[in-house]
């Protein structure tokens, strides 16, 4: 059984859990970066050493920080995130989203920010440079919903995919302004909207109307994407370029909103989903109380409920779209942090859960690396 | 010039008074980014704002300029304007 290193982003800096072989033993490292507002913390699987992590402050600028010997030290980017400069222009309030390059681009890596612009490191994350194909292409601040780029707590740029086969066919999402797909390393872009629902009585056409909350390639199958959107849970096979609702045959008083998606990484039929309440004013809460995990075994025809070890209801917590992840062991086990600051463990691909850590800040990302 | 700086950007300076050099404060601001490197983009964005939460004061008097000149017998407070919790 391999071990397991959980990298937990919280609102208030970063830990690190180191599982045992068993998984169900984990040993504590942290805080890092105490008093940062920490959105993601990412290990390359490519030298399975250099991390980065994005942070701020409530009262400074955005910064990432750098380790390359596994999160055991670390230092601040030379050049971090930056929109380029010129009259009016945006400024990058925080990074929200980290994915290291294709395993043929040794040192690539990508970042998606707030306001939504995605970036290029070529130097394992230590200097940024915008990608002018994405955040100047024609039509961008439209697609954005405007030069003000603003839902309240700030637009995300986030899910940036490298397909395994082809370093240059990239996939991304923008929390205002729908799916995006490049099939030249970022030098041009294309919608990838087709069949995504939006708010009633808005128009599916326009393409600022669309919020995908978290969208995953199939590893074992990259042909195959889940996403989890503001409108429901959809499957897309390529080359199709139409997104398939899955999530319709989800129990109808659960329903099919949430943030987060994971994929299993060995079967590109099976994915896991987390609801939260998506009616009225949106709580965005577990549904009824009652939290659940719910996972498909035949590419989201249907769903079952996976909830044995959660509390039996009164449980107001949530989970953000980058804090729910799976390991890569034969047998998958799952992660996922809650916004009270708990983190949730299974080790047996969702069938029974345990609390592995308590009290921490809100958590805003979990990722698993397998050693 | 004598430079305060607040708590939250003692892991650059090492301390909370240096000394930089400057006829404005942008050229200040630049002199303690070569000095303490990342500093500057902390407290100034892409865009040669000012953040949201920080204030500069100078001989105890806000200012809100960049281009503002100052010289050596200046004393230059940076604070942060703490919110949220």
């Amino acid at each position: 059984m391999p071990n397991v290193t959980l990298m937990i982003a919280t609102r208030k800096g970063a830990w690190l859990f180191h599982g045992d072989q068993t998984r169900r033993s984990w040993r504590t490292g942290g805080p890092h970066f105490l008093g940062h507002e920490i959105n993601h913390v990412v290990l390359d699987p490519r030298d399975g050493r250099t991390m980065v992590a994005a942070g701020k402050t409530g009262h400074l600028g955005p910064t990432l920080f750098r380790s390359t010997d596994r999160g055991a030290t670390w230092k601040e980017a030379a050049r971090p995130p930056a929109f380029s400069k010129q009259e009016g222009g945006r400024s990058v309030d925080h990074t929200f989203w980290l994915t290291p390059g294709h395993r043929d681009d040794p040192g690539a890596w990508y970042a998606g920010t707030s306001p939504q612009g995605l970036f290029r490191s070529e130097d394992g994350g230590d200097s940024w440079a915008p990608v002018s194909g994405f955040n100047d292409r024609p039509g961008a601040s439209k697609a954005a919903g405007g030069s003000q780029d603003g839902t309240p707590d700030g637009p995300k740029l986030h899910s940036i995919l490298v397909d395994p086969r082809d370093r240059r066919h990239l996939y991304l999402g923008m929390s205002g302004g729908g799916v995006h797909e490049s099939t030249d390393e970022g030098a041009t872009w294309r919608p990838l909207i087709q069949g995504l629902e939006v708010v009633g009585g808005l128009d599916p056409a326009n393409i600022a109307f669309h919020d995908p909350h978290c969208i995953r390639l199939c590893p074992s199958q990259p042909d195959r994407l889940y996403q989890q959107n503001h409108c429901g849970i959809y499957r897309l096979d390529r080359p199709s370029e139409q997104w398939v609702r899955v999530g319709k045959a989800m129990p109808a008083e659960v329903g099919d909103i949430g943030f987060p998606m994971v994929v299993h990484p060995h079967d590109a039929d099976r994915a896991w989903v987390f609801p939260m309440d998506g009616t009225d004013v949106w709580p965005r809460t577990c549904p009824g109380g009652t939290p659940a995990v719910y996972a498909t075994r035949d590419g989201g025809d249907s769903w079952q409920r996976q909830s044995a070890g959660f509390p039996a209801g009164q449980v107001w917590w949530t989970v953000k779209r980058q804090s729910m992840t799976a390991d890569r062991a034969d047998t998958v086990g799952l992660y996922f942090g809650t916004t009270s600051g708990e983190v949730w463990a299974s080790v047996d691909e969702g069938e029974s859960w345990d609390c592995i850590v308590r009290h921490l800040p809100e958590i805003y990302a979990v990722e698993a690396a397998t050693a | 010039m004598r430079v305060m700086v607040p708590s939250a950007l003692r892991s650059y300076t090492g301390a909370g008074e240096v000394d930089a050099e400057g006829d404005t404060l942008a050229a200040l601001l630049d002199d303690l980014d070569r000095r303490y490197p990342g500093v500057r983009f902390r407290i100034v964005d892409e865009q040669d704002r000012i953040r949201r939460h920080i204030r500069f004061f100078v001989n105890g008097e806000q200012r809100f300029d960049l281009t503002l000149s100052v010289g050596p017998d200046d004393e230059i407070f940076i604070v942060q304007a703490l919110s949220g919790g």
